[in-house]
């Protein structure tokens, strides 16, 4: 069922009904979050009204790293069983890590600025972050450099789970040096450090988050399938030029391309 | 609420947050139509064929 589902013919059947459910449901879930954010959240005693900025910094923050974490996984599905759709996922991806992950880091600074004083310091935790960016602006640039996709999808696969060493170093920064950025306070031994009050609605803000990043790479993969049969049909117009006209190309939707570009 | 005295921080936080969500989202549908657009104009163009007739 799993492969049938993740066939790129299926895949843009079953995820054409769900896409406005999905951002249906995604905008009401963050006009909920906001106005929790906005209108019931209480200042917190030592950050004051700052405090808001948390509630975008920190789902901003869990979807760069999420979004990596599942273009390493796509980057396994490229190397071991060279999915089609594995690729495509890890490239839909790497666009939306990148903008949460400078979400991240720029709210962070606003933050920053007013409680501790600076916009920036190079503390592991904010210095592992920008290595994150950095290196999903590698990879997109890789993509853009090498033109022929199945090259460029090994490469970036490798990059990618070479890359994936930042993620541990990343949450576990805060515990393995001394950093002006605070320890974990949601998820940690013991249970959050912060009121349920905060909690709370920090979490839906999390959640909606999650499923507006999840939309926009369902839309992004989408969109990515489309690109790459348009270049396939350029590529067989350009053959078929190529031969004089003599053997006209074969329709997209055709078994024959089917089976030449297998999934797409 | 009175958002003093960090209110420009803050601010600034939603409104670069919205403009980053906002341009992600733009992007998306712009680049999905263009899609869309250019495939549909290469299967017509293969459906009729150059001289308008069905190959």
């Amino acid at each position: 069922m799993w492969t049938r589902l993740a066939h790129p013919g299926h895949f843009l059947r079953w995820t054409a009904p769900v896409m406005p459910w999905l951002a249906g449901l995604s905008a009401a879930l963050l006009a909920y979050g906001l106005y929790l954010t906005w209108f019931v959240v209480p200042a917190d005693y030592q950050q004051g009204e700052t405090v808001r900025i948390m509630y975008i910094h920190v789902p901003a923050a869990w979807l760069g790293v999420f979004f990596y974490g599942s273009m390493a996984l796509s980057a396994i599905g490229t190397l071991v069983w060279r999915h089609p759709l594995a690729d495509v996922a890890q490239r839909a991806a790497a666009p939306i890590g990148a903008a949460f992950t400078l979400v991240c880091l720029v709210t962070g600074s606003l933050w920053g600025k007013p409680m501790w004083g600076t916009y920036w310091v190079w503390d592991a935790r904010l210095t592992s972050m920008l290595i994150l960016f950095l290196i999903y602006c590698g990879i997109i640039a890789l993509w853009r450099t090498i033109e022929d996709p199945n090259r460029a999808a090994r490469a970036i696969a490798i990059l990618t789970l070479v890359g994936a060493v930042n993620l541990p170093i990343i949450k576990f920064s805060v515990n393995w040096w001394s950093t002006l950025h605070q320890p974990a306070s949601i998820l940690r031994m013991g249970g959050s450090t912060i009121d349920p009050s905060m909690l709370y609605p920090l979490l839906l803000m999390i959640l909606a988050f999650t499923l507006l990043g999840i939309t926009l790479h369902l839309q992004g993969m989408r969109t990515e399938i489309l690109r790459r049969r348009v270049r396939v049909l350029t590529i067989r117009e350009a053959e078929a030029l190529d031969q004089g006209g003599a053997r006209r190309p074969t329709p997209a939707s055709s078994p024959v391309l089917d089976r030449a570009i297998p999934g797409l | 609420m009175d958002l003093e005295p960090h209110g420009g921080f803050i601010l600034g936080a939603y409104a670069f947050t919205a403009l980053v969500i906002g341009g992600l989202i733009l992007h998306a549908l712009r680049d999905a139509r263009a899609q869309r657009r250019t495939l549909a104009a290469m299967q017509d163009e293969r459906t009729d064929g150059p001289s308008g007739e069905p190959s």
